[in-house]
C-alpha cells in the first residue's frame, strides 16, 4: 500500500512540473511581446532583452498612435465587427428557434439544407463569383456577409433552445393567444441571453481576427480592416504609411528605419489585441460554455 | 380493390393537405423566422454549389455560368498532367498528416490538467494556455516573422549564443512544415483540451474509488479508467478532424508562404487562390477546388465508416 502512496506523490509532482512547463512555453512568447513593446528596439534586436523590458520606452506606442492607417483600420474593424455580429444574430436566432419547435413541418428538410453546407461547399471561386456578381466587391458587405452564418452555430443555438424553452411554456402561451413573434421576443430571447452572448462573442472574435475576405474582396485602402494593416506592417514590412517617418524620411538613416519598424511591430500587436486581452479573462467561461454546448451530440 | 385503395389514398391525401394548411396557417410566423437564414444559405452556399459547374466549362464573365461552353474534364486533365500536381498533392497531404500526427497532444495535456486539484493553479494554467487561441492568424505569423528572423529574432539569438549558425526558418523549405505545425500547436493546444476535460469530468467517480480500493495507483487510474472513458469523444473528434483534412490552416499557409519556401508551402488551396483570385483563371481554379472537396468528402465518409465498424462511435 505504501509503495503506491509513494508513486502517487511522484506522479503528482511530475504532473505539476509537466503542466507548469507547458504553460510557461505557451505564455513565454506573449510575455516577450509585451516586454518588447516597451523596450528599446536595439536591446530587442540584439537579444539583450529576452524576458523583462530593457531601457523602457513608449515610443512604439507613440508611433502607433500617430499612424493614421492603423486608426482607420481600427475604426473599420470595429464597424465590421458590430454590423457583422448584429446580422449574425438576426439570421441565427429566429432560424434556430424555428428549427427547435416541434410544430415546424418538414423540419428534417430544413435541417438537411443547413447540414449539407457543412459537408460540401462550392469552394472559393464560385463563392467569389457570387459576391462579385452581387456588386459587393470593395464594399463593407463583402466582409460582413459571406460567412455570416454557419451550420455549427445554428445547431448549437437550436439545441440550446430545445433544452431551455419547455414545450409546455410555448403551448400555454399559444393557448393564451400569444403569437410566435411575441413569444420569441418576450419569452425566448430573455431566457436565452447566455447563448446569445456566447454566439455573439464567437462571431465577433472571428470577425475581429479575419483577414482573408478583406484580402480577396477589398482593394480600397480606406476600407481595410485592422488585420490587413497588421499584415502590411508585420509580415510584408511596410511601415511607410507612417506620416511622421515619411516627412523626415530623407534624413532618416536605414538603421533608424529598422529601429522604427521593430518599435512599431510589438506595440501594434498589443494595440490590436488589446480589446480581446482585456475582456478575455472575464468572458472565458462563456467561450468554454460555447464549445461545450457545441459538442453535445444529439 | 384497386379503385377502393386509390380512393382511400385520395381521401387521406386530401385530409393531410388540409392538416398541412391548418398547421401552416397556425405557425406561419415560424416559416418567416426561417426565411432570412435560408435566403443566406441559398445565395452564399447553394448558388456557389450550382456555380461549381464552371469547373467543367470555360467560364467567360460576359457569357455567364450557363452560357459558357462545356469542356467537361479538360481542366481536371490539365491539372493532373501538370508538373506541379504531384508537388501540390504531396505538400498538402504531408502538412495535414503532420498536423494530424499531433492529435494526441491535447489529449495528453487534458489528462494531465484533469489530475490537478481544483484551485487557482489549475484555473490559471487554463486561462493562460487558452489565450493564444484568440490571437489572430496575422499576428501569429507576424510573431513568427519577428521571433525567427535570422539576424534580429530571439530564436536565432539563442541558437547563435550556443555557438551554432543562425537558421533562416521562414525562407527555407525544410523548416516550413515544422514551423507551421508547431506554431499551430502553440495556438490551439490549450483550447483543444476543453472538450476532453468536459468528457473527463463525466467519468463516473465510483470507478475511481473502486480502483483505489483495489490498490490502483494514480497513473493506473489514468491509463485504465480515464483514457478508455474518453475514447468515444476522441474518435468523434478524430473523424471531424479527418473531415477537415486538406483544409487546415490555409489562411496561415498563405501568410507564411514566400518564393523561397514555396517548394514545401505550395498547397492545393494556396494554388486555387493564386490561379483563381490573382490570375483570374476561374474555371481552372474551380476545378482544382472541386477536386479537393471531393477528396475531403471521400475521406470523411471512409473514416466514419471505419469508425462505425471498429468502435460503434460515428457521426452518422
Amino acid at each position: 500500500m505504501s509503495r503506491f502512496r509513494l508513486s502517487d506523490k511522484a506522479f503528482e509532482r511530475i504532473n505539476i512540473a509537466f503542466v507548469s512547463l507547458l504553460t510557461l512555453i505557451i505564455i513565454y512568447p506573449l510575455i516577450f511581446v509585451i516586454s518588447a513593446s516597451i523596450s528599446d528596439p536595439h536591446a530587442v534586436n540584439t537579444g539583450k532583452m529576452w524576458l523583462w523590458p530593457v531601457d523602457i520606452t513608449f515610443d512604439g506606442f507613440k508611433r502607433v498612435f500617430q499612424n493614421e492607417a492603423i486608426w482607420v483600420g481600427y475604426k473599420n474593424t470595429i464597424i465590421y465587427t458590430l454590423i457583422g455580429t448584429s446580422i449574425h444574430l438576426f439570421l441565427l436566432l429566429p432560424c434556430a428557434y424555428a428549427l427547435s419547435r416541434k410544430e415546424l413541418m418538414a423540419k428534417k428538410v430544413f435541417l438537411w439544407i443547413v447540414l449539407f453546407t457543412m459537408l460540401f461547399n462550392g469552394g472559393l471561386i464560385p463563392t467569389y463569383l457570387v459576391v462579385q456578381k452581387l456588386g459587393m466587391v470593395n464594399t463593407m458587405w463583402a466582409i460582413v456577409i459571406p460567412g455570416v452564418l454557419g451550420a455549427w452555430s445554428l445547431l448549437v443555438a437550436r439545441s440550446f433552445f430545445q433544452q431551455t424553452i419547455p414545450d409546455q411554456l410555448v403551448e400555454a402561451s399559444k393557448i393564451d393567444g400569444a403569437s410566435d413573434l411575441y413569444l420569441f421576443f418576450k419569452v425566448v430571447i430573455p431566457l436565452s441571453l447566455p447563448i446569445i452572448a456566447v454566439m455573439a462573442l464567437f462571431h465577433a472574435v472571428a470577425l475581429w481576427n479575419q483577414y482573408f475576405n478583406a484580402l480577396i474582396y477589398l482593394t480600397d485602402e480606406d476600407l481595410f480592416p485592422l488585420q490587413l494593416i497588421l499584415r502590411q506592417i508585420l509580415i510584408i514590412n511596410e511601415v511607410s504609411a507612417d506620416s511622421a517617418a515619411s516627412a523626415a524620411g530623407a534624413a532618416q538613416s536605414f538603421a533608424d528605419q529598422v529601429k522604427t519598424a521593430s518599435l512599431v511591430k510589438y506595440a501594434v500587436i498589443i494595440v490590436s489585441a488589446l480589446p480581446l486581452l482585456i475582456v478575455y479573462p472575464f468572458l472565458q467561461r462563456f467561450f468554454v460554455k460555447g464549445v461545450l454546448i457545441g459538442s453535445v451530440k444529439e | 380493390m384497386e379503385i377502393q385503395h386509390g380512393e382511400r389514398n385520395l381521401k387521406t391525401r386530401r385530409q393531410r393537405l388540409y392538416e398541412i394548411r391548418k398547421s401552416f396557417l397556425r405557425n406561419w410566423q415560424l416559416y418567416l423566422f426561417l426565411l432570412p437564414a435560408l435566403t443566406y444559405f441559398l445565395i452564399f452556399h447553394y448558388i456557389p454549389m450550382y456555380g461549381v459547374q464552371i469547373a467543367f466549362k470555360d467560364y467567360f464573365a460576359n457569357l455567364g455560368i450557363i452560357g459558357s461552353p462545356w469542356v467537361w474534364f479538360e481542366h481536371f486533365e490539365r491539372f493532373f498532367d501538370s508538373y506541379y500536381f504531384w508537388r501540390l498533392l504531396k505538400n498538402t497531404i504531408i502538412l495535414n498528416a503532420y498536423n494530424l500526427l499531433l492529435f494526441p497532444l491535447p489529449i495528453i495535456f487534458a489528462l494531465s490538467l484533469n489530475e490537478l486539484r481544483n484551485g487557482p493553479f489549475k484555473k490559471w494554467t487554463q486561462t493562460l494556455t487558452y489565450a493564444p487561441h484568440f490571437i489572430s492568424v496575422v499576428v501569429v505569423v507576424g510573431m513568427l516573422v519577428a521571433f525567427l528572423d535570422p539576424l534580429t529574432g530571439l530564436v536565432n539569438h539563442a541558437i547563435t549564443s550556443l555557438g551554432f549558425e543562425s537558421i533562416p526558418f521562414l525562407t527555407s523549405p525544410e523548416w516550413f512544415r515544422h514551423v507551421f505545425v508547431w506554431s499551430g500547436q502553440w495556438e490551439s493546444l490549450g483550447w483543444n483540451t476543453i472538450i476532453y476535460l468536459a468528457a473527463l469530468a463525466g467519468v463516473n467517480p465510483e470507478l475511481h474509488e473502486a480502483a483505489r480500493v483495489d490498490g490502483a495507483s494514480r497513473l493506473q487510474t489514468v491509463l485504465h479508467i480515464n483514457i478508455p472513458s474518453i475514447m468515444p469523444t476522441v474518435i468523434i473528434l478524430f473523424i471531424l478532424n479527418m473531415g477537415n483534412f486538406m483544409q487546415i490552416g490555409f489562411e496561415k499557409v498563405l501568410l507564411m508562404q514566400n518564393t523561397l519556401n514555396s517548394e514545401t508551402s505550395d498547397i492545393i488551396q494556396t494554388f486555387v487562390y493564386e490561379t483563381g483570385i490573382l490570375e483570374g483563371r476561374y474555371s481552372f481554379a474551380a476545378a482544382i477546388g472541386l477536386f479537393e472537396s471531393v477528396i475531403n468528402i471521400i475521406l470523411l465518409i471512409t473514416v466514419n465508416q471505419i469508425a462505425r465498424k471498429v468502435s460503434e462511435n460515428s457521426l452518422w
